[in-house]
């Protein structure tokens, strides 16, 4: 077991919104969805802590965790990438979209890049499948988005990057 | 009660309301395939996710099969549970599965003992017509259990054993789709968890992805090394299962083959674990009386209920779950542990040989015994007072391999001094066993007076959590029953509540108590098998000469000779020990 190394506050914090719902184990997802928003990602403490807060198992709290895409146990970096990965997205090159972001910012799914400055995840459909491929940086929406235009993209939010040989 | 009519396979059926149509099918015969349901009746288990659709059956006028497992019956349905519909969908429901699953039959560890090889025969698969990506996953090993995750179909009957029965919560599913698997948090090893090594999740796995750790491998090389003196005990729990791995009737006492069998592997002295349990309920006896004088001469410091400590499982789930009650349970060891002290000491002294020659050999219908025997506390220089723990299965798997044919052997008398036992130790074997022995020994030596009953009819049965008040000549003692972890886990938040009426507490982590152990031969999901090992083991007992355990005459020959009296100072050093925080 990770031992529980959060600072005070945080962990009230937690707890706070576990009494929120409750203490329910049934508000999990709601409980994690709250967390996650307050703390950007969902690391193994925090599930410990909310495991505490909701008396269910740890194995559980993970399990949900996993089991939903939108929650991450990784730090999101400063411009949070999402591609989607819906049927239609898919169909039209989603995956080599993917490719060339994780070729470019050499993270894979789930991760940031050391700077913090990029992380990179996948959706389930966003539901602007007459865009797609669609890719979000942040709050912002890229539409049909090609393998080719992923390095300007990246380029528009690294400051100081226009420099073309840095991004082998 | 209301009742349904309804056909099962054109035979006209009147049921409860309320019932699954595979429990109409099965109660006029109709066996029904399934995978991942499993139900315990008497022990209120049940697993019924709805996830594998073996059992699917056809109902007139509804559109898709349904599965029988989690459908409830309802007036004038119709159910055809072999139509070539059903036939059909059930197959190709199994190829699915067996797609995704390794062809590792012939060199598997429950090869023989699997319920989806049985179901692939079963339903004649003959090819797999579907071919897809396997699934990979890294292989987890702890002291007792093995995940072979690969080998996992889903059932989830891990998880309810591990959280609903148990109240551990060491497994979940965790990812989704083709990712997903059963795993501790974090998918951290088995081992970093707060898993208690129970074993019941093994004992209801249907696949090769639970098994115990091997250890007959060792067992083998102590046997063929010659510098060695290879001794062998047995738990109780043992000799009312063992059977069952030869084709045996289910309850069959097999004490005197298992000894013979014992000895034709090779063991040099064929001692027994019921040795040990009369010592432990001296030690544990002992302490209970020490207790409960003080408490009634009005010490406020005594702490009570006492709770049994036989059970490995039970004491690293405490030592997990309830660090802050550790000075509840008696200090005393375990029988196998009490067993290995001795045996290492004063036996060996007896033989004239050093600890480390001597390897001791336990067979226990437990894998947390294995876990137990490599604690550190019970190790000197670091030689461990037991050096191997095979299960029960394992014991079969090595007769098997040496050509024995136990159903022919003769019965045979174990060894002494270690192997002389009563019927008081017998009984350890079921839930209820433990405390009925203290209590024929505490009554005795607390009262200076004869029994005027030796069977307890009250602390008997397969009840979760049961209690009795037992007078002890005037003196109501209170005595609480647990098997399962969930159910010594109410009793726990009783204590802690303040709330606790108890003297005395068994508890036991499996289901039944160790003949329901996650090293016995697989129940296959049916309580009639537990209950029939039940019944032999309070036969055993009443075979026994003697059923007391202070009438031992090797125990009482133990204290003259080495141990002075119960809670001796050596007594202490060699049969008692202390428990650790692992939060
Ligand atoms: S051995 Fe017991 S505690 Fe450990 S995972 Fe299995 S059921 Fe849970
Ligand atoms: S590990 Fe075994 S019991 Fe658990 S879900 Fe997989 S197949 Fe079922
Ligand atoms: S009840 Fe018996 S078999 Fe089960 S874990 Fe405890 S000692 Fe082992
Ligand atoms: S046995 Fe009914 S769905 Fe698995």
């Amino acid at each position: 077991m990770p031992k529980i190394k959060l600072a005070e506050n945080t962990i009230q914090l937690i707890l706070n919104i576990c009494t929120e719902f409750e203490n329910k184990e049934s508000e999990l997802i709601n409980v994690l969805h709250k967390v996650q928003n307050k703390l950007g990602y969902l690391p193994a403490e925090v599930q410990e802590v909310i495991a505490k807060g909701l008396n269910c198992s740890v194995a559980k709290v993970y399990g949900v965790v996993t089991f939903y895409s939108f929650f991450t146990m990784i730090p999101q970096g400063e411009f949070p990438i999402s591609i989607c990965m819906g049927t239609a997205c898919y169909v039209r090159g989603a995956e080599q979209v993917l490719a060339e972001f994780k070729r470019q910012l050499q993270v894979e799914v789930g991760e940031s890049t050391e700077d913090g400055k990029f992380s990179i995840n996948c959706l389930r459909c966003v539901g602007a499948c007459g865009l797609a491929p669609v890719v979000t940086v942040g709050e912002k929406v890229f539409g049909r988005v090609a393998p080719s235009e992923v390095k300007k993209i990246i380029a528009e939010y690294r400051e100081g990057c226009r420099d073309d040989s840095k991004t082998a | 009660m209301d009742t349904v009519n309804l056909t099962i396979d054109n035979k006209p059926v009147v049921v409860k309301e309320g019932i699954t149509i595979l429990e109409a099918a099965s109660g006029i015969g109709i066996d029904i395939p399934t995978l991942c349901h499993m139900k315990l009746d008497d022990l209120n288990i049940e697993n019924k996710p709805g996830g594998c659709r073996i059992c699917v059956v056809e109902v007139n006028g509804r559109r898709n099969l349904a599965p029988a497992c989690c459908t409830n019956v309802h007036d004038g349905m119709e159910i055809n549970t072999h139509s070539m519909r059903v036939i059909n969908a059930r197959r190709t429901v199994m190829e699915l599965i067996l797609s995704d699953h390794p062809f590792d039959c012939l060199i598997c560890a429950k090869s023989g003992n699997c319920d989806l090889q049985d179901m692939a025969h079963k339903l004649g698969i003959r090819e797999i017509r579907y071919k897809g990506e396997q699934s990979t996953y890294r292989e987890d090993t702890s002291p007792a259990i093995n995940r072979e995750i690969d080998k996992c179909i889903m059932c989830r009957r891990c998880e309810t054993m591990c959280n609903e029965v148990q109240t551990v919560g060491v497994l979940s599913a965790i990812n989704r789709g083709f990712e997903s698997v059963v795993s501790p948090a974090f998918e951290m090893n088995l081992d970093h968890s707060v898993c208690t090594y129970c074993g019941q999740c093994v004992a209801v796995c249907p696949t090769g992805a639970l098994t115990e750790v091997d250890e007959t491998g060792k067992v083998i090389r102590a046997l063929s090394d010659p510098s060695k003196t290879v001794i062998v005990q047995t738990a109780p729990a043992v000799r009312a299962a063992l059977g069952e791995e030869f084709d045996m009737e289910a309850g069959t006492l097999v004490t005197g083959k298992l000894v013979a069998a014992l000895r034709r592997l090779g063991f040099d002295h064929i001692f027994d674990t019921d040795f040990a349990a009369d010592l432990t309920i001296m030690e544990e006896g002992t302490e209970l009386l020490n207790r409960l004088g003080k408490h009634l001469a009005g010490d406020k410091d005594v702490k009570l209920p006492i709770l049994t400590s036989c059970c490995p499982a039970w004491v690293k789930f405490f030592e997990h779950q309830f660090p802050e009650m550790m000075d509840i349970p008696s200090t005393a060891r375990s029988p196998q542990q009490m067993f290995g002290a001795i045996a290492k000491t004063y036996f060996a002294d007896k033989l004239g040989i050093k600890r480390e020659d001597l390897v001791v050999v336990s067979i226990m219908p437990c894998v947390a015994k294995k876990y137990e025997c490599g604690r550190d506390e019970f190790k000197t220089n670091d030689n461990p007072d037991v050096d191997h723990a095979i299960t029960t299965r394992e014991l079969a798997a090595l007769i098997k391999l040496s050509n024995i044919d136990f159903k022919s052997l003769p019965n045979e008398d174990f060894d002494n001094p270690l192997g002389e036992s009563t019927g008081a130790a017998v009984i350890f074997g079921t839930t209820g066993g433990v405390i009925e022995a203290a209590v024929r020994t505490a009554y005795e030596v607390h009262t200076k007076k004869e029994l005027p009953r030796l069977d307890f009819e009250e602390l008997r049965g397969m009840e979760g959590i049961r209690e009795a008040t037992i007078d002890f000549d005037g003196l109501p003692i209170k005595i609480g029953i647990a098997h399962g972890l969930g159910n010594a886990r109410k009793l726990l938040e009783d204590i802690q509540a303040g709330k606790s009426k108890f003297h005395a507490i068994e508890i036991m982590s499996c289901p039944g108590g160790c003949i329901g152990g996650g090293g016995q031969p697989y129940h296959h999901g049916n309580v009639e098998v537990l209950k029939k090992r039940q019944v032999a083991i309070y036969q055993e007992d009443k075979n026994k000469a003697i059923r007391k355990s202070h009438e031992n005459p090797h125990i009482v020959k133990l204290y003259e000779e080495f141990l002075g009296e119960p809670m001796s100072e050596k007594a202490h050093h060699l049969l008692h020990t202390s428990y650790f925080d692992r939060t």
